[in-house]
């Protein structure tokens, strides 16, 4: 298939029909709301079903309800909306369902702003909901990221049994970039008989399949995150992905850097370079789990004299970039928020600041 | 080699369109490119822009504080971001509804009255085609075959506009040259 211009909102909703998740619950809220727009004109197309919840509440638990009848289900939404959805999102990971939820974030905190930010980086990777709860996150830096990565959630989500969140700023939802389709998603053969709601008779089962995360016995309550636990340390063993930049001669900085803050990094690398300065990147795409060791090994290379982490928000991946580096290296910081994103020679001042 | 242009006017001038048929076109050219509107409070009754950056290599940062183009609807955009132009870019002025010029000798300023041009067109709708046809021709942005190409995809699903449309497109073209 050829290239297409396309928004990344619209190219997030296409995606997902490709992924064969033919059910779309959502609230519309700036800078994401194209995604409903599209898909309220696509879905009928192809047979799905998109429905307007009457709040993010509502619709994260249209999701729990859909996806424990292991139909592939997703929603997309912008900050204060996966606020309102984080009760939603814990009953769902409590209940092992998987599910697809796309946060377009913008600047908080409350009502904030509608321009991109980075600030919801904690909230995604450390705080999603109550309980021992975490999502598998997924940070697209182009269009063309962001369709393979929608693409990718829903296997991910089924494999693990928990949802999976692609966390992209509002810069990817509104920019248009060319854009490659990715074959339709074959899916494997699914074991959602084994828990799904998905109808007993018709299946020849003996027993109900039961969805809750319910477990009043603190003995099984126990077992239960035990169990769940052991999905994040697979996830940690086997999903980690990030792509480095001018990272294999020698250097003087390290940059970490996501999503749409990673391209500005990138311009200012080159700037630096051009100048003499060689500063490498790494670039986390998977926030949990994080590629720790990639950004420990990249921050103990001999030469490396300072790491900056380069975020939209007033500070949030650099706590994972300290436990990376645990000291041996001094960690900096430089971002800003709420639609202000820093400028390539903001960031090469930055790093000139300490590194000369 | 990285080239950008900022097309700016009020909310209802077809500005996001502009860039989305310049964008088009530098696609199907073989350029990497990125296309940013202003989604912010300037949508809400001030001035609307998009950017477009076009390279041939991956584009890394897509926010640009200074590109080498500007394409001007309306005089508040002007007045905003003519200063914010690379010397030696070019500076396209809706004459029709700009009476100031931005006064830099390091660019290339040039003035079309698009209104007059596209009511002798036909229709003043097809100003912003008018424009975009002149800011082409005289920056070389995109090549000029790929633009009319990627004025009769925009507009294929209403084919009846496709003639006027490029109608429109060669009259800026020629503009370009006469302003």
């Amino acid at each position: 298939m050829s290239k297409v211009l396309m928004k990344g909102n619209e190219a997030i909703g296409e995606a997902a029909i490709r992924a064969g998740a033919l059910n779309y619950f959502a609230y519309p809220i700036t800078p994401q709301s194209e995604v409903a727009e599209y898909l309220s004109r696509r879905m009928p197309e192809v047979g799905g079903h998109f429905l307007q919840g009457e709040s993010e509440v509502a619709v994260s638990y249209m999701i729990f309800g859909a996806a424990g009848c292991g139909e592939r289900v997703f929603t997309t939404s912008s900050s204060p909306g996966i606020s309102l959805m984080s009760e939603g999102i814990s009953y769902i990971i409590g209940a092992e369902c998987p599910a697809v939820f796309v946060n377009i974030m913008r600047g908080g905190p409350g009502l904030g702003g509608i321009l991109p930010s980075q600030a919801d980086y904690l909230q995604a990777t450390r705080g999603v909901g109550h309980g021992d709860c975490r999502l598998l996150v997924l940070a697209p830096a182009s269009v063309q990221e962001a369709v393979e990565m929608v693409m990718t959630a829903f296997p991910l989500a089924e494999k693990y049994r928990n949802p999976v969140m692609v966390l992209g700023d509002g810069l990817i939802g509104q920019m248009m970039e060319p854009v490659e389709f990715p074959d339709n998603l074959k899916s494997a053969p699914s074991n959602k008989d084994d828990w799904a709601t998905n109808g007993m008779d018709t299946r020849g089962r003996k027993t109900r399949n039961l969805v809750k995360s319910l477990f009043l016995d603190p003995v099984e309550l126990n077992e239960h995150n035990l169990k769940i636990k052991r999905k994040y340390e697979q996830m940690e063993r086997e999903e980690v992905r990030f792509e480095g930049y001018n990272q294999d001669g020698a250097y003087r900085a390290l940059i970490v850097s996501f999503g749409t803050m990673s391209r500005v990094c990138r311009t200012a690398i080159d700037i630096m370079k051009a100048d003499g300065l060689e500063v490498a990147m790494i670039r986390p795409q998977t926030l949990f789990p994080y590629p720790l060791q990639a950004v420990r090994d990249a921050a103990w290379k001999k030469g490396c004299q300072a790491v900056f982490s380069i975020e939209m928000n007033m500070g949030q991946m650099v706590e994972d970039v300290r436990l990376a580096v645990q000291g041996r290296c001094p960690v900096h910081w430089y971002g800003k928020c709420g639609g202000e994103v820093p400028t390539p020679e903001e960031v090469v001042e930055t790093v000139r600041a300490v590194v000369q | 080699m990285q080239n950008e242009v900022k097309i700016t006017g009020f909310g209802g001038q077809g500005v996001m369109l502009m860039g989305k048929i310049v964008a088009h076109a530098a696609m199907e050219q073989g350029f990497e490119v990125v296309w940013i509107p202003s989604y912010g409070p300037e949508m809400r009754g001030g001035t609307a822009y998009c950017t477009v950056v076009i390279s041939d290599r991956p584009i890394g940062s897509p926010i640009i504080q200074n590109p080498r183009h500007l394409v001007a609807m309306n005089r508040p955009s002007l007045e905003k971001f003519a200063p914010t132009v690379k010397p030696g870019g070019v500076i396209f002025v809706n004459g029709s509804l700009i009476s100031v010029r931005c006064d830099r000798d390091d660019v290339d300023e040039f003035v079309v009255p698009i209104i007059e041009i596209a009511k002798e067109v036909g229709n003043v709708r097809t100003a912003n085609i008018v424009a975009i046809g002149a800011f082409v021709a005289r920056s070389g942005f995109v090549d000029f075959e790929r633009l009319r190409e990627s004025v009769k995809t925009e507009f294929a699903a209403k084919a009846k506009l496709i003639p006027i449309n490029l109608k429109a497109l060669e009259a800026g073209r020629q503009a370009a040259e006469k302003y």
